[in-house]
């Protein structure tokens, strides 16, 4: 009796919460074939836009480590008619607010504007020519070249960088997503690399559009056709996309490095986007290392015996298989013991997957906390941008939930261990000498 | 003032008031002396539960430095009627977000959660409000946390420990000198019984306010906080000593070593913070003089330290014009190779001096004025945002109803008293400036690699 009016509490909550589905996505394609998803929300005067372009740091040629980074940050330091300082003035004179970044996939842009026409369309205009028209200008180059060496030697000093940046040379010793900007690739870049980057990356038909706020139909329709009418029409990076990796052989490695803290990282090439294992493993992770307080990794390295601050587990999906990785600091001393705990929690849970009264929690927050992900036109942007670039369903939202609820605990086990598996698992500890 | 920023402001007040609700936020106070206030936001069914307690840092005394933010901890550690972890349990369970944070001047926990969950956030909030276990073996492994914590945050990171070093040395009697996270030697010898007089003297209804932000009906929320909140009993509460700042008569300077390879320098100069709204003038001109310096990537600092000059791999100014304590204006840069920290500082000087003597443009303070009310819409699209807003200006003494009146003293400010504050509070008297020396990493064996024992 009781646990039937649990499980019809539980069925009533998650219907109410099942009921707000997300976002209406409208998709369609750009004659200049540019991807194009929007989200029409006319209840506050902001416009968000974002292009997305495939041009992350795996497109990074061999020998130039580096590049797609650079290229991305020179977008908005000079364009045909405008240079830099033109550019930020006018955009601040507006309250327009321009951002990006390149990750190992993708290079963005965004553009944040008040919708007001007086506003909006002169702000778009400037984010027009800042994606159709860089002039990547010698002096800012070599500028921004020094600035990014500069950061990058500060960086080599400061345990968390080193510690990052040896785990992913580890888990990808041969594929693009190990590839790593040094003092020395970017020292060696040229402005002509830049040039050629952008033209043969930064095409209409490598850029997804999605764009969300206080716009018509009609309006995202011509403004999605205008930001991508006079980009490059370049070869494109399709021909050059990653490999899946290969699994690289379980190490550990450590370094030396006199902070106070040991900075221990392990993990192995793990998920794609799209992969079916993605509801199992994220349920599953959950419990694990992902579900902040709640999670085995928190309770036994940080609430029982005080190890480190932060601990935590999570999947990093890319376009090819991206990281499963595992995270703590901890004070010099009891590294060792650290990374012991942290072992023992993972092999324990690969060997016998989350409890029922754990994969309940992790699907009731899940579940329950879906209207939190999508509370705001910057966090739909957010999710929708991913659901563009990386070709998901577009009903991927609104089956969010049911694909959560569906996870069995035989499903976890499962999938753990098709994707997480220790002969695989490459261990970086800095600082724990 | 232009008219076109007129407009945007009048804009700003029918969003801050959706339609019809022009009372909107809602504001009531409990016999037990209970603040609560609730803006109501209806574009997503989630909400926002704030709880601020009126005590930071700055209300500690030497040798139990930190013991807020250890509180802010064993927030978490349980009551009679919740064991310990399970607060977060329960969030979790709930579909839930919650954490914690402390500050110079308050202590705030709040939990971001679907709107039919609020009531169950507020009854565990009233619950840990005045009935905390503090167990000493719950202490005993969290204050461990909280060692690991400062390694984390402060020990290990080379600019936060000039930044604590140079708050130490601008201000000697004020509390504000004193690190949020406490001084190691204080956590290693602090106990359970420094945690229990802090919950006891400050933990009460009648210093605390609530804040909500969502989806939700202003009258049923009263409801619940007179359900869950109202049977807390009031406390009187200690006199809080002003312990002001002495006068500055001089230069101070510091240099911290610590790995790196890019020097920086910090300099902070003694500046006032709002304390009238309505008759203050130079707190938002000196808002005006950051926003200046560094609103906006071609803003003074950048184009002409780092774009121009190639003096600086990265510059900055910060001020805040809202603190319980004194104010302090920073400019923060790093040196481009082969230029030192000497030559940097005459430059950051420079740009000072340059405001002194030639001003600033109109169309500079036109554009910080334009990002400063664009920035105000577009915090509306968070509720944590515009909830945070609501407790920091509350937590400084200033009700939130001020805010829509600060930002248009912010639009009065005109180029005179900008040139005017910069004259007034940049001598060097009023300055300390603090050097990060950057000490090389220890040459150390190549990092050796073996195959793991699981």
């Amino acid at each position: 009796m009781k646990s039937t009016q649990l499980l019809c509490a539980l069925c009533l909550s998650l219907a109410g919460q099942i009921a707000y589905a997300g976002p209406k996505i409208d998709h369609w394609v750009a004659p200049t074939g540019a991807r194009v998803f929007f989200v029409e929300n006319h209840s506050l005067p902001i416009l968000d836009v974002q292009v997305d372009f495939v041009a992350g740091t795996a497109y990074d040629p061999p020998d130039k480590n580096g590049l797609a980074a650079l290229t991305q940050g020179l977008l908005d330091m000079g364009v045909q008619g405008m240079d830099e300082t033109q550019i930020s003035n006018r955009l601040a004179d507006l309250g327009a607010q321009l951002a990006g970044g390149a990750d190992h996939d993708r290079a963005s842009v965004n553009l944040r504007t008040l919708s007001t026409a007086d506003k909006r369309i002169p702000a778009l205009d400037i984010f027009r020519t800042v994606l159709t028209s860089p002039q990547f200008p010698p002096e800012v180059f070599d500028r921004e070249r020094a600035r990014t060496v500069a950061a990058l030697k500060d960086a080599l000093t400061r345990p968390e960088a080193i510690a990052g940046k040896a785990f992913w040379a580890a888990m990808y010793p041969t594929h693009p997503y190990g590839r790593q900007a040094t003092p020395e690739t970017v020292g060696a870049l040229e402005r002509s690399d830049l040039a050629d980057f952008y033209r043969s990356h930064y095409t209409a038909k490598q850029a997804t559009v999605t764009i969300v706020g206080d716009l018509a139909r009609s309006q995202a329709e011509e403004l999605a056709q205008q930001l991508t009418a006079e980009l490059p029409t370049g070869a494109g990076a399709t021909a050059t996309a990653p490999a899946p990796p290969r699994l690289p052989e379980a190490s550990e490695q450590r370094i030396a490095h006199p902070a106070a803290q040991a900075h221990l990282l392990m993990g192995l090439p793990a998920l794609k986007r799209g992969d079916p294992d993605y509801f199992p493993l994220i349920v599953g992770n959950y419990s694990l290392g992902g579900g902040g307080f709640v999670s085995r990794l928190m309770k036994e390295v940080r609430e029982k015996r005080g190890f480190a601050y932060s601990v935590y587990s999570g999947f990093q999906p890319l376009l090819q298989n991206g990281p499963f990785l595992i995270g703590l600091q901890t004070k010099k001393l009891q590294a060792n013991d650290a990374l012991k705990v942290t072992r023992d929690v993972l092999a324990g849970f690969l060997a016998k997957g989350p409890s029922a009264a754990e994969l309940q929690a992790a699907k009731q927050n899940l579940v329950g906390s879906f209207p939190l992900r999508l509370d705001s036109n910057r966090k739909i942007l957010e999710n929708v941008a991913v659901i563009g670039f990386y070709g998901l369903p577009l009903n991927y939202l609104e089956h969010y939930a049911e694909n959560i609820e569906r996870v069995k605990a035989s499903d976890v086990r499962a999938a753990f261990a098709r994707h997480v598996t220790l002969e695989n698992m490459v261990t970086v500890v800095v600082a724990g000498e | 003032m232009p008219i076109r920023y007129a407009r945007l402001i009048s804009l700003l007040l029918v969003l801050a008031a959706p339609t019809g609700v022009l009372a909107n936020p809602f504001e009531q106070q409990l016999a037990n002396g209970l603040r609560i206030i609730v803006k109501e936001d209806h574009r997503a069914p989630t909400a926002a539960h704030m709880v601020w307690y009126h005590a930071g840092s700055m209300d500690e005394t030497n040798g139990t430095t930190g013991v807020a933010h250890l509180l802010e901890h064993m927030m978490f550690k349980g009551t009679p009627s919740t064991g310990p972890g399970e607060f977060s349990r329960r969030v979790a369970a709930a579909g839930g977000r919650d954490n914690a944070f402390t500050n110079k001047d308050y202590t705030a926990y709040f939990q971001q959660v679907p709107k039919q969950k609020l009531a169950l956030m507020m009854q565990l909030e009233a619950d840990r409000m005045r009935h905390l276990n503090l167990d000493s073996k719950e202490f005993a492994q969290e204050i461990k946390v909280v060692m690991e914590e400062r390694r984390l945050r402060t020990d290990d990171q080379p600019q936060s420990l000039l930044y604590e070093q140079a708050l130490a040395v601008a201000l000697q009697a004020h509390p504000y000198r004193v690190p949020v996270i406490g001084w190691m030697n204080d956590l290693e010898s602090m106990n359970v019984g420094d945690a229990r007089t802090w919950y006891t003297r400050w933990y009460v209804p009648n210093n605390a306010l609530v804040v909500i932000v969502g989806d939700v009906d202003h009258q049923e929320v009263f409801k619940l906080a007179e359900k869950y909140y109202g049977a807390l009993a009031p406390r009187a509460l200690p006199a809080r000593k002003p312990q002001l700042e002495p006068q500055q008569t001089g230069i101070r300077r510091l240099t911290v070593k610590a790995p790196a390879e890019l020097p920086v320098v910090l300099m902070a100069y003694k500046v006032p913070v709002l304390r009238d709204v309505e008759k203050d003038v130079d707190p938002y001109a000196l808002e005006m003089l950051a926003a200046i310096l560094d609103g906006h990537e071609a803003a003074r600092f950048s184009k002409s330290l780092i774009r121009e000059q190639r003096l600086a791999t990265s510059a900055g100014a910060g001020y805040d014009s809202t603190a319980r304590g004194p104010g302090l204006f920073f400019l923060q840069a790093s040196p481009s190779e082969g230029r030192t920290r000497a030559e940097l500082e005459a430059g950051l000087r420079a740009e000072i001096t340059r405001i002194v003597k030639e001003g600033v443009t109109t169309e500079e303070l036109a554009r910080a004025k334009a990002q400063l009310v664009a920035s105000e819409i577009y915090k509306l699209d968070s509720m944590f945002a515009q909830a945070m807003e609501i407790g920091q200006l509350e937590s400084v003494g200033i009700s939130y109803r001020l805010n829509t009146r600060m930002i248009e003293k912010l639009q009065d400010v005109n180029a005179d008293q900008v040139r005017t504050i910069a004259q007034k509070y940049f001598g060097d008297d009023q300055l300390t400036v603090a050097e990060l020396d950057p000490q090389p990493l220890p040459q150390t064996p190549r990092a050796h690699t073996a195959q793991p024992r699981h």
